[in-house]
């Protein structure tokens, strides 16, 4: 017997965040997110949680709502998506600059105009900059595992950050697989209550966020990219206590899958992973020597470990589903970045793949493959339609 | 070893549900199973699909399917307009809610091709003609074996309760004997 439950994906990452044990939900509802917050709010009103769950008129307050809760010493949880990320962002950027340890799940969609509810991870790769550690999921099992992690990071006290786990909007909420959730018992043992360092609290009065001129701001911005930093090897050590204690992998900073004998090597984030590995796979029967990074931990960006596991490429092979309009890929742009003033010097060409909820298919990645093992690409798009490229607009 | 069902329906016909059911009866037999739906225009009685993988390992593509191994139609009317046999593999089965025989339909594909009243079944046993996911799931286990009996019943008791789940587990058996009775 396969070890787990059959569950729709939403209903797995509710049940984790009931796990735990978050003492103030805030949310309002966007596809594809609505089915998680939807389960958490009935998971609340039976009684299974002992949570208050805060209604609002919209992710900016839902965003505040944990904002403020965080900083009265509660665990919070939130979870949006797409427009309702950008409404958010404002607060977002708050609740790192006040070093609060807020979990959010970022079901990623695309982001208007046009409308648009389908996957693409456009909505948080904006938010790459705001100070919050990224993770992202390449299914239900892991978005569930890393969400425990999630909060044993944000709440240490060498970090004291926030985190977003990203899970691929519809691909994983509305999958049903099967999902294998800690009892509670051993969820609590390996996420301790929250001990906030610093609270508001009337006893003890003190102001936060509130006001920082010329002489104080920088340094903020300073410590904040210093303790990211210093997340790197915490991310990894958190991780690894997670493998021991659940004997199941947990990749920590990113997975690697057949990196080390491979010239060429594929580097992606999120579900589309594992059709990646299944072309991957066919590729090394056919004697290719393909393999894949998958990035897990994006922010921070742990440059130095990634420099390490790519070294021996010859061709990086980044697919992406984002863009930076104007520019490149975001991943692509940063994977190029490593590289600079070092030894090794792989040709990394980038790709932009599946945006709004376009589907990617195994011969979509054998296509960026072969084209960057052919030539340097920039920032190709894959899957586009024919009559565009016949009517040589992509051009 | 994987087969991949593509399911085609109308929404608000029950695909996620049929798509749920076979995959959590997978699970019950002991296998990883994965199912997703695909939603194009988010209104009830617009074309969609819903998807199942099943295998003895961890499904990890998640990419619809083209190349199904099985087919499960569970509106008649989608044979107008849609090539629902479209990359069916040579010697799979595209099982249809239709009253015709397979011949009639004059589908062209390198799979074969099965037909189950199971409007008729639903309508007979639910009252209601358009439950049809149960009785088609029945035809096609009838002809493939790919899941057990217990693990369906099973799945069904853990969808559905009550008369719901008494009706639909007898569609299932009804449109099952059905096939298995013409013997060919």
């Amino acid at each position: 017997m396969v070890k787990g439950r059959m569950l729709q994906g939403a209903r797995a990452m509710a049940e984790m965040v009931a796990l735990c044990r978050p003492k103030v939900i805030s949310a309002y509802p966007i596809t594809p997110q609505t089915l998680i917050v939807e389960e958490l709010s009935q998971i609340v009103a039976d009684g299974d949680l002992e949570a208050e769950f805060i209604n609002v008129e919209g992710e900016h307050s839902a965003a505040s709502v944990c904002l403020g809760a965080c900083a009265a010493g509660a665990r919070v949880f939130t979870c949006s998506s797409s427009q309702g990320i950008l409404l958010m962002s404002e607060v977002i950027f708050n609740i790192s600059g006040m070093r609060l340890p807020v979990v959010m799940i970022c079901v990623n969609r695309s982001v208007s105009a046009p409308l648009n509810i389908w996957n693409d991870q456009q909505d948080s790769m904006i938010l790459r900059d705001s100070g919050w550690i990224q993770l992202y999921a390449e299914n239900n099992q892991e978005t569930c595992d890393l969400l425990l992690q999630a909060y044993r990071i944000a709440e240490d006290h060498r970090v004291m950050l926030p985190v977003m786990v990203c899970a691929d909007g519809y691909v994983l909420p509305h999958a049903y697989e099967i999902v294998d959730l800690p009892d509670q018992e051993k969820a609590d043992a390996f996420l301790p209550f929250y001990e906030p360092i610093y609270k508001l609290d009337v006893e003890n009065p003190s102001t936060m966020g509130a006001y920082a001129d010329p002489e104080k701001y920088m340094e903020t911005r300073y410590m904040i990219q210093e303790t990211l930093k210093k997340s790197i090897p915490i991310v990894e050590e958190v991780a690894r206590d997670f493998s021991n204690t659940f004997a199941r992998p947990s990749y920590g900073l990113f997975e690697n899958y057949h990196v080390d004998d491979s010239s060429t090597v594929v580097v992606a984030l999120g579900s589309m992973a594992g059709t990646i590995k299944d072309a991957i796979d066919e590729l090394r029967t056919e004697g290719e020597k393909v393999g894949l990074l998958r990035m897990i931990c994006y922010r921070p960006f742990p440059k130095e470990a990634l420099y390490e596991a790519l070294r021996n490429a010859v061709n990086i092979v980044v697919i992406e589903k984002d863009i930076s309009l104007g520019a490149s890929g975001a991943v692509a742009t940063d994977m190029r970045a490593i590289f600079q003033g070092r030894d090794a010097s792989p040709r990394i060409s980038g790709f932009v793949i599946g945006l709004g909820g376009r589907d990617v298919t195994i011969d979509d990645i054998k296509l960026a493959i072969k084209k960057a093992q052919q030539q340097f690409e920039d920032a190709d798009f894959i899957g586009l339609k024919e009559e565009l490229e016949l009517e040589g607009i992509d051009a | 070893m994987m087969k991949e069902i593509r399911i085609h329906a109308r929404a608000g016909q029950g695909a996620i549900t049929t798509a749920t059911i076979l995959a959590n009866a997978a699970f019950e037999d002991g296998k990883y199973a994965l199912s997703f739906p695909t939603f194009g225009a988010a209104r009830m009685g617009a074309p969609m699909n819903a998807f199942v993988r099943i295998g003895d390992n961890p499904i990890r593509v998640r990419s619809q399917i083209y190349k199904p191994d099985y087919v499960l139609v569970q509106d008649p009317t989608l044979l107008r307009g849609f090539d629902v046999v479209a990359g069916l593999k040579p010697g799979g089965l595209a099982v249809i809610n239709h009253s015709k025989p397979a011949s009639e339909l004059g589908l062209v594909t390198g799979g074969w091709v099965l037909t189950v009243p199971a409007s008729r079944i639903a309508r007979e046993i639910m009252g209601r003609a358009d439950r049809v996911n149960t009785a088609l799931i029945g035809a096609f286990i009838a002809a493939t074996g790919e899941l057990s009996l217990e693990a369906l019943e099973k799945a069904i008791y853990t969808r559905f309760s009550g008369k719901a789940a008494e009706d639909n587990w007898k569609a299932l058996v009804e449109a099952y004997n059905e096939v298995k009775n013409r013997g060919n």
